[in-house]
């Protein structure tokens, strides 16, 4: 039998140190509901979600119980919507949305990702009406999210989609003002987007997925903060990656072990394991405090970016050999609103955005869960977007910005939205003007190294 | 199936018995017991066969931590393989 340290080990991670699984996302193929009549198409798609996932709610639940393991969201990813319904032309998409929304609420998942166009490198006339149709889609859905993918490291970024996204997230603000602006939470803007992401608002099932397939994103920083702790103030730097290594090891097996169990049941092949560190807004689950247990006295101090650098290296190397399958985002989060360490640097004034973004250059996934005053002109969120856009695009890795104009708020106030999206202390933003920049759209062409070949 | 119960709290008489008696009740067969008592403080972990129940295994995880809470002992019920999938390589 496993020693009795051990077991405590694992009972202490689940009950006092937050350690979850984040989410088993089932995601489904729809290319095969294309229709070129909107009813139709909505018909099929409905179908087609609530017999594949007829059972994902149930089988987790299961799981969750006989091996003890929390399991706090049961999810589903879809093909982008703009393929899905590429048939139906420049067409009003929102019909499409709503039969997501009640796919979703049908089978008992709190989020369906997929409501996406990827236009890295241009539109087509699905793509420009699914664009459009965002903010209302948004708007007038509970847990349908959506993403858009601007640029890519091969194709470079499309900067007319990149001013486009300004506005629509302004909109979208806009339209769900009375409630804080919310609809900005389920809206996700990426440079190298990934097909087999887990985690929302940014998930959906890529072309080259199978017709369904179970990811999982684990979670864990407040065990990798509490191992740290345990270390003490004398250990150095190499031992504390080693430590991070080892916590991400198990907390990663747990994860493998739920997607096996979850495919068995299922019966839907194992896509992968997202080895993402996903904080969340209770105190002793948060990735700034395990910055700050490194050495830091608030996040966002210099000596912020190294030590995200290590934690999030860290975590990947232990996490890899734990997983036949790693893929997702797999990287340590830096959401704002969803990890109270975060709120309280920031309320704290000792992180800022510009630090933010320095940061999302050495972990996943960008500029995340940020509220910015209601009345940042639509360039400016532009001009944010394309900032992080090309930090993923010339590093070679995802980024993504989910930022909220908070309306009617100014820096210093907060957005409330409860749950795992938290709270946020609405942020100041660079006043001075890019609009020519980003007036002039055009596509800002690949970096020299996505010459590969 | 095969589960880890797992049982902690203050030290007393009858702990032992109190969760056998349960585990027979419902038909769960004991194949190893480790028991230590620490400052006062008593844990036990138990490697039970739970193939045999005699009650769906959702109301036997909720029988053990009503239990437990009658008898101000901590009571977690788990599946072997989460454990072996931890802490084996």
């Amino acid at each position: 039998m496993i020693n009795t340290k051990d077991i405590l080990e694992t009972i202490n991670m689940i009950e006092e140190e937050h350690f979850d699984i984040r989410t088993i996302t089932l995601g489904i193929s729809l290319l095969d509901c294309a229709s070129e009549d909107m009813r139709r198409l909505c018909a099929r798609v409905y179908d087609k979600i609530t017999s594949s996932a007829r059972d994902l709610v149930r089988v987790g639940e299961d799981i969750s119980q006989e091996f003890g393991i929390p399991i706090i969201n049961k999810r589903i990813a879809v093909t982008p919507a703009a393929l899905v319904a590429a048939g139906c032309g420049r067409t009003d998409f929102v019909p499409l949305a709503r039969t997501l929304d009640k796919a979703a609420k049908e089978v008992g998942v709190n989020f369906i990702g997929g409501y996406s166009a990827l236009v890295h490198k241009g539109y087509t006339d699905a793509d420009r009406a699914l664009l459009d149709s965002i903010p209302e889609a948004l708007a007038v859905t509970e847990r349908v999210c959506s993403s858009v993918n601007v640029a890519t490291s091969k194709s470079g970024v499309n900067m007319d989609a990149v001013a486009d996204m300004g506005r629509q997230i302004k909109r979208l603000s806009e339209l769900t003002a009375a409630d804080d602006s919310i609809g900005c939470a389920k809206l996700v803007v990426f440079a190298n987007a990934v097909e087999d992401n887990p985690f929302m608002a940014g998930a959906f099932h890529g072309v080259g997925e199978p017709e369904t397939v179970i990811n999982v994103g684990i979670s864990g920083p407040g065990v990798v903060q509490a191992a740290l702790r345990r270390q003490g103030e004398e250990a150095n730097l190499t031992q504390l990656a080693e430590t991070i290594k080892r916590t991400a090891f198990k907390i990663t097996r747990v994860g493998q072990l739920v997607a096996s169990e979850a495919s068995q049941r299922l019966r839907i092949p194992f896509g992968i394991v997202d080895l993402s560190l996903a904080p969340t807004p209770e105190i002793g689950d948060s990735v700034a405090r395990i910055l700050e247990t490194l050495g830091l006295e608030s996040c966002g101090a210099h000596g912020s970016t190294a030590a995200l650098a290590l934690l999030n290296d860290a975590v990947k190397k232990g996490g890899v050999m734990a997983s036949s399958h790693v893929g997702g985002l797999s990287g340590a989060f830096i959401p704002v609103s969803e990890d109270e360490g975060m709120i309280a640097a920031i309320r704290g004034g000792s992180l800022s955005l510009d630090k933010l973004e320095a940061m999302t250059a050495v972990c996943s996934v960008g500029l995340d869960m940020i509220a910015i005053p209601g009345d940042t002109p639509a360039e400016v969120i532009s001009a944010i977007i394309a900032d992080e856009i090309s930090i993923g695009v010339a590093n070679t890795k995802t980024t993504a910005v989910r930022v909220i104009p908070a309306a009617g708020k100014q820096a210093g106030d907060s957005v409330f939205f409860g749950g795992l999206l938290g709270e946020a202390p609405v942020i100041a933003v660079n006043p001075a003007s890019p609009l020519l920049f980003i007036k002039r759209g055009g596509r800002i062409p690949a970096p020299i190294h996505s010459l590969k070949n | 199936m095969r589960s880890v119960i797992t049982v902690v709290g203050k030290d007393r008489t009858g702990i032992i018995a109190m969760i056998s008696a349960m585990l027979y009740k419902y038909n769960g067969n004991i194949l190893d017991i480790a028991q230590n008592v620490l400052g006062g403080i008593f844990t036990m972990m138990m490697l039970v066969d739970i193939s045999e129940l005699n009650i769906p295994f959702d109301r036997f995880v909720v029988e053990m931590e009503n239990l437990g809470a009658t008898e101000k002992v901590k009571i977690h019920v788990m599946h072997e393989d989460i454990f072996n999938a931890m802490h084996r390589i």
